[in-house]
């Protein structure tokens, strides 16, 4: 791999010892993807926090161990110095407000406060969300970035036209502390025509519809690159999110193209390039009732325990929860978990939906979520969420039952402990 | 690929360099890091896998690739960490996941095989991993007997 004289420099030790260790780890990693340079790059999302069991051990040695090993490959400790480009952390696994409600202990919600501190101090953005691109981390069209968290590299690659592979712990660690990731993937303009094709014969209207349409592609294409016809152009942030998010549960879709919606394809022929469908796939009302029951996997309709926001609600879902639970109360036998990025649930909190929200029994969440965290009420057997991706991860991850279905089918089993939601 | 004293021979290019052996464990469906192996363990548990339940510590996984979370590589990581990682891996989906997992569990890789690995390596072959030369040699079972 061809190095510039500043990165043999970095390599070298001249920027310090971690910066050395960042380089050598960035060359490796170049060298496994047989990658032909580095590409500069000033957008940085990485996990950087220590809110893990597994992790508490290695912090007793300090912070820059847990940097050293965990976020640059590197068998000895190195002293980790201020990021070189803007770096955030994405969502980690304790609400710093709500830990005792998550059911953590004192001693990790204290190392998780002083591990932001340690961040902090490094220039680490503490965004603590999946969902970046909402709280002031919008990359511009054909921008490098270095991201990780699959619903948000998606989102970064086809609503925005940003370019970024699913990036790894080791591989931001290093980035945030040279400014450089492999030239590889989705970087090269070359990578990034669809090579499958969705045609779409039914109207996709609400987040269900976005939600549903997102779980079939990604069974539809796996990793593959699929532009989808016959949807029109109306779909903002928050459906595209939850396509998104659904496609790279079920399938590894990293880039999707919707001509006339996203950036990069007016057409269908832009979207294709030089390249076409090598398979292309119908989706209409049987795929749809399909993919509806392949979601579901509950039984029994007694419901415990409500999630929303995933990935992390925006403002305006926020908006809409307190509105269907103005004036209601959430079952007795039922909790319900509302999750915003925390810079939401402050705007929330002003705008007064949180008020209503907690009013009604509800617990507005920031900062994680149950499959991040592993931890929910005590004692929850069957969960109701609006989220392909949780409905997807939770059940296989906790062992719970679960269903899927729109929002105001979730707000509803959630007041009446009870789910009767349908497709 | 060469056939020669019951011994078969593949090149291929080298993801992480190194010489390793061990016993093959070959699945042709993807893995899955976070939520997908068990990293004190060294095993398979994702509820669909065909693989859930096998050990993978010092074998030599043969296998299509990645799939899933960005914490691909966090979950082998902890795995050497662990001492429960592969010896070698072989995979044939070279992605960022893969490559990234395979650098940071430090144990020879290889991909871009002039055969195709699931068609010549089976589970319980002892198989030779030599990166550097980028070659990979296998015993069938059946020869080792």
């Amino acid at each position: 791999m061809r190095l510039t004289d500043a990165e043999k420099a970095m390599r070298d030790g001249e920027g310090g010892p971690a910066v050395a260790r960042a380089m050598d780890l960035l060359i490796r990693y170049g060298e496994a993807l047989d990658a032909p340079y580095l590409i500069e790059t000033r957008n940085v999302a990485g996990a950087f926090n220590a809110s893990t069991p597994s992790v508490r051990e290695m912090a007793k040695d300090g912070f820059d161990r847990v940097y050293s090993e965990l976020n640059l490959d590197s068998d000895d400790t190195v002293e980790i110095p201020h990021v070189v480009v803007p770096t955030c952390q994405l969502i980690t696994g304790i609400d710093n407000e709500n830990w005792q409600l998550q059911g953590v202990d004192p001693d990790m919600a204290e190392l998780q406060k002083k591990s932001e501190a340690y961040q902090g101090a490094r220039g680490i953005n503490q965004m603590c969300t999946c969902t970046p691109y909402q709280v002031g981390n919008v990359p511009v069209r054909g921008e490098h970035c270095a991201w990780m968290e699959s619903s948000a590299v998606i989102y970064c690659n086809s609503v925005i036209g940003a370019r970024t592979n699913v990036e790894g712990k080791e591989s931001t660690g290093a980035a945030a502390l040279t400014g450089r990731i492999p030239y590889f993937g989705y970087h090269l303009p070359e990578n990034r025509y669809a090579d499958r094709r969705i045609n779409v014969e039914i109207e996709v209207e609400d987040m269900m519809d976005w939600g549903l349409l997102g779980y079939f592609t990604g069974f539809a294409v796996e990793e593959n690159k699929p532009c989808l016809t016959g949807l029109g152009s109306s779909a903002r942030l928050e459906k595209l999110k939850h396509f998104g998010a659904a496609a790279a549960s079920s399938g590894g879709v990293e880039l999707y193209h919707i001509p006339g919606l996203t950036p990069e394809a007016a057409t269908v022929e832009e979207a294709f390039g030089p390249g076409r469908a090598e398979e292309t796939f119908t989706y209409g009302a049987k795929e749809r009732a399909e993919t509806y029951a392949r979601l579901q996997s509950a039984t029994d309709r007694k419901v415990d325990f409500i999630m929303l926001g995933c990935p992390h609600n925006s403002l305006d879902q926020m908006a809409l929860i307190a509105e269907l639970l103005e004036g209601k109360r959430v079952h007795p036998d039922t909790a319900l978990w509302v999750h915003t990025p925390h810079a939401i649930r402050q705007m929330a909190r002003r705008s007064g939906y949180v008020e209503v929200i907690e009013r009604a029994g509800g617990v507005v969440m920031s900062d994680t979520c149950p499959s991040i965290s592993r931890r929910m009420p005590k004692g929850v057997r069957v969960i109701a969420t609006d989220s392909a991706k949780q409905a997807h991860y939770l059940p296989a991850i906790t062992k719970v039952q679960g269903w899927f279905g729109s929002v105001r089918d979730c707000v509803n089993a959630a007041v009446d402990g009870e789910w009767k939601g349908a497709a | 690929m060469d056939k020669a004293l019951d011994r078969i021979t593949l090149s291929g290019r080298r993801v992480v360099g190194g010489k390793a052996s061990g016993e093959a464990l070959v699945t042709t469906e993807t893995i899955s890091g976070w939520g997908g192996i068990n990293e004190r363990e060294g095993s398979i548990i994702e509820l669909r896998h065909e693989l859930r339940g096998q050990s993978f510590a010092g074998k030599v996984l043969v296998f299509p690739g990645a799939k899933g979370s960005s914490g691909w590589s966090a979950y082998f990581h902890m795995c050497r960490m662990n001492g429960v990682a592969p010896a070698a891996m072989i995979f044939t989906r070279l992605t960022t996941k893969v490559a990234l997992g395979c650098v940071v569990t430090r144990v020879p890789a290889m991909t871009d095989c002039d055969a195709d690995p699931f068609e010549t390596i089976e589970t319980g072959d002892w198989v030779e991993v030599d990166a550097d030369a980028g070659t990979i040699t296998v015993t069938k079972k059946a020869d080792r007997a």
